[in-house]
């Protein structure tokens, strides 16, 4: 009889049984803070390790080695899984036509139309007792904002959804087929590829003021995307625009609905909400983990020494609760990043949510704007709302961690703009 | 409200700019961050969220008087230190009334003070911050007036503003103002900084158009001139006042000599090898940039600046000439005071008390900011003034922790320093102590596209680091100084040149200027000998 080993602290982690409550074993896996699995897997939980790996230049994410039985993928990698210099190159000609330094008031200008989507979503949660908050805004929501940013037509999104559950399935490390995983991926990014490809050409025929069109028709000074990095840079965007706001108003929602009295002061205090999605990325963040990661180098950390080649994995969600870090971690506290309770070191008010270094989330300003805007609106607008089953169903990946179904019992919608 | 940023914090993620457009804007490639330091309260929404949203927390804001009220700062639980008699009945005076001493006076309340506390300073302002002054005030996008620091408590103190001190009896613990009068103290905070070095002819420096930078109104009178669109500025001093101030005149499309006695631009904080690229910088973006070049005279007409003569035996026709030639710090008030005082600053020990003539560590005086000279040990044991805005704010912490502490709970100041430049859409910002090294090698990105990090060495082992538009790797660099890697760097990374080859630093020697000092020794037994610093 073979004899099997107990599984480890992050194979329990990426269980789905574990989903609903990941956070004692995080803290298990604090307890060395940077630690070896059996596979070679570097795993760093604390949150001084992380965020010196996160600003370490011997960190790469780039894929140098595919995992056995991977099939090729038919395109090049997108800037999440590049190294600078070509990583910031990439970066910065997307930027040209979303934020600062060239186009700094794009994002803010959005803020009527996020509050005019998410307005008519609440609308039309009137009339039930009953509502499902990921199904009916959490989601619909950053679908319909980045859809409309990209310039991607929103009826098309029961086309994409499939594909791009099959590319972050393949983030996952967990047990499971992983040949038949890539695979899956790969037929996905094939798909998806001819899905962009005709939408680039109508976007180049006409081009509209969505991204997509400016990066398909705009030269800029550091040169133009290629096809194929046109179109991964469009699938990375539309991915991660919708699956992990999605997790941060959902996971918002749940915890505002298990503490009640914080959903009350949000009601009363609507400037509150700032500060209170930043808590929420520190508390429950929508990415748990980056995957993917390696050493170029030997990295002496956490006492003790990473060997170069070995892959490398940051549990950002470990690293915010970290005890040594934040006093009281496994505490909800909006009032955390409030300025006033600020005292004279900072380095305490800080969280992992976005990560940080180059590979800094992209869409952050967005998803703060989106879940500060829909945790505002519905926090005012449903009438005492209550969890109908608590926890609720999880997705089953562990990195974009969030509730499958939010149902909430409610006594009614009040009118918006009151 | 008002805000500051904390350029030593921030690694140019952008995500103020996002939020509040109107009130941070990213220059150049997008690393480099101009604010405006007092919002207008209808933007007070988005600048909220554009604070929280800093993932390093280098947005430090008040949220204007009605929302501060007169609210006492809440001291923090302490532990160890001074008596509770002194926390309640002790004296303090901090003279210096501008970032460090402002920073000091907060942290004693923060850190439980309720004794009484008195706050000199020589301006008449509230507490302002200076960095602005040479960059968004100068492009016309801040009013001179408008930089005030943040208080987000009212410190409870007496502030004795526009009366500067004028001396200081140790054996009275006295300190004697312009006014007259006199404040007693039990522990005292030197914290009076630096001012700049005027222009050497005083004629000349007394034409219209010849000015320093350094306080809110040498800011406002420059700020006005190139209102006024002169024909041409002279910037005497390409140190990092001078280079801001060319940057700031190429924005605004204004003609700009640079005269530079030395090799390069920023030659004594980077280098002459990256000082070259400085130059290479300045040259691109229009300046008229002259290295070693002296200004030899500053010539008027009817009291106005009209021409300078420069060692080059050219003549510029100019209306502005700004002298940028380094500060001087301000100790006279300190002489015969017993204190180890003079041009070099304030000798103290590395948990910022001053020391004596004698060479002897006081318990009651202490030393922060610009003025100070502590003794580096990361750094061979050095004496260093360290005049950067991060230092300031971390030695006047320490300092104050200190004043309030027994010698078992006090703290050494062994942050490693760390500063920053905003110049020619570019962020520049330094690490540890470049300026003793003896090489500099291009360690990550590309010196042609202007990103990129140096490391600076001094006899195998990593001193220092300047990142240009690579600030998100400093405190990595910052994490090889404290454990004192190999030179030039084994290590593999992104974006690494080929071969790493380092080449000589170029720093000039400078004699230390604790070398003038003049001492005489007297007595016999070591019961009556002593030192005694003689006047400059």
């Amino acid at each position: 009889m073979a004899i099997t080993a107990p599984p480890s602290v992050f194979d329990q982690i990426l269980d789905p049984a574990h989903r609903a409550d990941p956070y004692p074993l995080y803290a298990e896996l604090r307890r060395t803070p940077v630690a070896r699995q059996t596979d070679g897997t570097w795993i760093v939980s604390g949150y001084a390790e992380i965020v010196a790996l996160l600003h370490d230049p011997r960190i790469s994410s780039e894929q140098h080695d595919l995992p056995a039985g991977a099939a090729a993928s038919p395109l090049p990698p997108a800037f999440l899984q590049l190294d600078p210099p070509e990583h910031d190159r990439l970066r910065r000609i997307v930027t040209r036509h979303y934020g600062p330094p060239h186009t700094p008031g794009r994002v803010d200008a959005m803020i009527p139309d996020l509050r005019r989507v998410v307005s008519g979503l609440v609308d039309g949660l009137d009339g039930s007792t009953e509502v499902d908050l990921v199904d009916q805004v959490a989601y619909p929501f950053p679908v319909t904002v980045i859809c409309d940013l990209l310039g991607v037509p929103r009826e098309d999104e029961p086309r994409f959804h499939p594909w791009s559950e099959a590319l972050i399935s393949a983030l996952d490390p967990g047990s499971g087929d992983q040949a038949e995983r890539q695979r899956r991926r790969v037929s996905a990014m094939t798909e998806m590829g001819q899905y962009f490809a005709g939408l680039i050409h109508a976007h180049r025929q006409a081009p509209g003021s969505d991204l997509l069109s400016a990066l398909a028709t705009d030269d800029s000074p550091e040169g133009r995307l290629t096809d194929p990095q046109l179109l991964t840079t469009a699938f990375l965007l539309l991915n991660a625009g919708h699956e992990t706001t999605v997790n941060l108003i959902a996971n918002g929602m749940l915890t505002l609905l298990r503490h009640p009295d914080v959903l009350a002061r949000l009601r009363r205090e609507p400037e509150l909400v700032i500060h209170l999605v930043e808590e929420l990325l520190r508390y429950e963040p929508p990415v748990q983990f980056l995957p993917n990661r390696s050493a170029l180098d030997d990295i002496e950390i956490g006492g003790t020494t990473i060997p170069a080649g070995s892959p490398v994995t940051l549990v950002l969600a470990a690293g915010s609760r970290d005890p040594a870090h934040v006093r009281d971690p496994d505490r909800f506290d909006p009032d955390r990043f409030d300025p006033d309770r600020f005292g004279l070191a900072r380095d305490t008010d800080q969280h992992l949510g976005f990560g940080g270094g180059p590979h800094y989330c992209f869409g952050a300003p967005l998803a703060r704007l989106e879940t500060q805007i829909a945790l505002t609106e519905l926090s005012r607008r449903l009438v005492d709302p209550r969890l109908v089953v608590d926890p609720p169903p999880y997705r089953a990946n562990p990195v974009l961690r969030g509730p499958q179904h939010l149902r909430v019992a409610i006594g009614g919608v009040l009118p918006a703009g009151g | 409200m008002r805000l500051v940023v904390d350029l030593t914090r921030c690694q140019g993620y952008a995500q103020c700019a996002f939020l509040a457009p109107d009130d941070f804007t990213m220059q150049g490639q997008g690393e480099a961050l101009l604010y405006d330091p007092e919002p207008a309260d209808e933007r007070r929404e988005r600048v909220l969220r554009a604070a929280a949203a800093c993932p390093v927390q280098a947005i430090v804001l008040d949220r204007g008087p009605a929302r501060n009220g007169d609210r006492a700062a809440v001291p923090a639980p302490r532990r160890g230190g001074s008596t509770g008699d002194f926390l309640r009945t002790g004296r303090i005076v901090v003279v210096g009334a501008s970032l460090a001493g402002a920073r000091a006076a907060g942290a004693l309340r923060y850190k439980g003070f309720r004794g009484s506390l008195t706050v000199i300073g020589d301006e008449a302002h509230d507490p302002y911050d200076r960095p602005p002054l040479s960059k968004q005030v100068q492009e016309g996008r801040v009013d001179a007036g408008h930089t005030g620091l943040p208080r987000r408590r009212a410190i409870e103190a007496d502030w004795r503003l526009g009366v500067a001190a004028t001396g200081l009896d140790l054996a009275a613990r006295q300190v004697r103002l312009a006014d007259g009068s006199s404040v007693g103290f039990d522990r005292l905070l030197i914290a009076t900084g630096v001012r700049a070095r005027p222009w050497p002819d005083p004629d000349e420096a007394a034409l219209e158009g010849v000015l320093v930078l350094r306080t809110r109104e040498d800011a406002d009178g420059l700020a006005r001139l190139l209102a006024g669109r002169p024909r041409r500025v002279l910037v005497i001093g390409a140190g990092f006042t001078g280079s801001e101030v060319a940057s700031v005149c190429r924005t605004l499309d204004i003609p700009v000599t640079v005269a530079e006695a030395g090799a390069a631009p920023l030659v004594a904080a980077l280098g002459g090898t990256i000082g070259a690229i400085a130059a290479e910088v300045q040259r691109d973006a229009g300046v008229d940039l002259r290295c070693g070049v002296r200004v030899s005279a500053l010539e008027g007409e009817g009291g106005r600046l009209r021409r300078a003569r420069l060692s080059d035996g050219s003549t510029l026709d100019v209306d502005v000439a700004v002298a940028a030639l380094g500060g001087i710090r301000n100790v006279e008030w300190l002489e015969g005071s017993g204190l180890a005082s003079g041009p070099w600053g304030v000798a103290c020990d590395a948990g910022c008390r001053a020391l004596d003539a004698n060479g002897l560590v006081t318990d009651d005086v202490f030393v922060a900011g610009d003025v100070a000279r502590a003794p580096q040990p990361a750094f061979g044991y050095q004496f260093l003034a360290l005049e950067h805005w991060g230092n300031a704010v971390a030695q006047a912490e320490v300092a104050a922790h200190n004043m309030l502490s027994d010698q078992a709970h006090r703290w050494p100041h062994l942050e490693v320093p760390v500063f920053w430049s905003t110049q020619f859409g570019h962020e520049i910002k330094s690490v540890g102590v470049p300026n003793i090294a003896d090489e500099v090698v291009v360690t990550q990105g590309s010196v042609p596209d202007r990103r990129f990090v140096a490391a600076y060495g001094r006899r195998g082992r990593l001193v220092g680091a300047v990142t240009v538009d690579h600030s998100t790797w400093l405190d990595f660099y910052k994490g090889q100084i404290e454990r004192a890697a190999p030179f030039p760097p084994r290590w593999r990374t992104v974006d690494q040149p080929a071969a790493l080859e380092p080449e000589p630093a170029g720093f000039p020697t400078h004699p230390s200027p604790t070398q003038d000092a003049t001492v005489v020794l007297t007595g016999h037994d070591p019961d009556e000998r002593r030192a005694t610093l003689l006047p400059p």
